[in-house]
């Protein structure tokens, strides 16, 4: 059934664990698979020694584990829980390798019954701000396409700002940032927060985004709070809440016009894409030009057709004109002597070039000339 | 709580009006039956927008600036560091 013992195997140093090599890789092996988890158990033998950690037992029915909670963590949790004390809490297991045992390390002790009135006021704390209708549709005002100045409320320790700093740098570099500083965990928070969205009303900006970085799950009671939410309500421009917590939704979120899972995801809602907005100006001066040109095409055709009508008016004018001016030179030329003569008639002239109108103007032998239509012709009378 | 904004740019027409502006006279000047001089007025108020959002875009760097409360209750605005 058991393997055999390789005494006498070449590879015998390489199958015989040390106790070193074992818990080592058990180790690896349980701290490599869980990340931080809630657990929920009773706690008991809690030590709370002057180093400051704390170590205790949590068990249930069927089971038990050993905590310990580091003086870091220790230290932000208060007072040491009672024995007997119903708690969750936030850690993850580990090896303690000189003891050869398994632990779980806490980073956060939330006793149930708190936990428990915890959830009971923040029911009535969304009850009320959904009374007055803060979580309304109606009332979420949409983003402004090209916001020039944004308010940014959020602590500056944080990756919150420098997330959306970056953003704004790759997406919108018109847009200038006032950052308004406030705690976002921890005693003070809600004030500080309060305070802050108070001064973004007296801001002249287009656009207001609120929250706080990711990472890890922590203390999100400042975005439930009901002075906060109604201070973000009661911002003049619109809202981003980014409250960098995937999985929980604060009253915050549901008060803010628009919720963004991440700050970097609020910058990427709240500024557009310069590359975009250039292209779209550029089309837009392409169709001003377009525009302009079809309309002086348009005023030129119409140009040229009143034209064209102008020429044919002349031109009908000219001809009447002239028509009127054939017959008039046709009757003054009936009218002309020369006209007559080209009819046969002759007039007859004395050498002086008197007209000879009667017989006794006609004396026998008086020289004189008859014109005729081409000329002059020499006569005498007998 | 009425007291004036702390931005002495306030009021001047943004970004947001150029384009807003752009994209009306656009559309007016393709839709709209205007004679030569109503066109070309127009195309010069167009051209103006244009131009003030193409140099709005082409600013060059985001600028953060933080704002703090003086002990009189006025705002301030600073640089933020770093």
């Amino acid at each position: 059934m058991t393997l055999p013992l390789p005494l006498s195997s070449a590879l015998a140093t390489d199958e015989v664990f040390s106790v070193r090599h074992l818990t080592a890789t058990v180790k690896r092996l349980i701290e490599g698979s869980l990340g931080p988890i809630w657990v929920r158990g009773e706690v008991l033998q809690c030590r709370a020694p002057l180093s400051g950690h704390w170590y205790f037992v949590l068990r249930d029915p069927a089971a038990q584990v050993r905590c310990c909670m580091w003086r870091t963590y220790a230290e932000r949790a208060g007072r040491p829980p009672a024995d007997g004390t119903e708690v969750f809490v936030l850690g993850r297991p580990a090896m303690y390798e000189s003891k050869g045992e398994f632990q779980f390390l806490v980073t956060r002790i939330l006793p149930t019954a708190a936990i428990g009135q915890q959830q009971r006021a923040l029911e009535q704390v969304k009850a009320a701000l959904e009374r007055d209708g803060l979580f309304d549709a109606a009332r979420k005002r949409p983003l402004p396409r090209y916001p020039s100045r944004v308010v940014v409320v959020t602590s500056t320790d944080g990756a919150a700002l420098s997330d959306i700093v970056t953003v704004a740098r790759s997406r919108w570099p018109a847009a200038e940032l006032l950052v308004v500083a406030s705690r976002v965990q921890g005693e003070g928070a809600a004030a500080d927060l309060v305070a802050a969205l108070r001064r973004v009303n007296r801001l002249d900006a287009q656009l207001c985004i609120v929250g706080r970085g990711g990472g890890g799950r922590e203390d999100l009671a400042a975005f439930n709070d009901e002075a906060v939410c109604r201070a973000l309500a009661a911002v003049r421009v619109p809202t981003v809440s980014a409250v960098g917590h995937e999985t929980d939704v604060t009253l915050a979120d549901l008060v803010a016009d628009v919720r963004a899972p991440t700050p970097s995801a609020a910058a990427e809602l709240a500024f557009p894409d310069v590359r975009a907005v250039r292209r779209l100006v550029g089309d837009l001066g392409a169709r001003l030009a377009g525009g302009l040109s079809r309309r002086t095409r348009l005023a030129a055709e119409r140009l040229e057709r009143t034209g064209d009508r102008l020429e044919a008016a002349i031109e009908a004018g000219l001809t009447h004109r002239r028509q009127l001016a054939n017959r008039l030179a046709a009757q003054l030329d009936a009218l002309s002597p020369l006209g007559v003569l080209e009819r046969g008639y002759a007039v007859p002239r004395d050498g002086a070039g008197r007209v000879l109108r009667r017989r006794a103007d006609f004396p026998p032998g008086l020289p004189f000339s008859l014109r005729v239509a081409d000329g002059d012709v020499p006569a005498r009378a007998e | 709580m009425s007291r004036p904004p702390v931005d002495p740019s306030a009021g001047q027409p943004s970004l947001a009006d150029d384009l807003a502006r752009l994209e009306e006279i656009v559309r007016r000047l393709e839709a709209e039956d205007l004679d030569l001089d109503g066109a070309l007025a127009l195309f010069e108020q167009g051209v103006a927008s244009l131009r003030s959002a193409r140099e709005r875009l082409a600013a060059a760097e985001v600028r953060v600036r933080t704002v703090l409360e003086e002990a009189n209750g006025t705002l301030r605005l600073g640089e933020l560091d770093g």
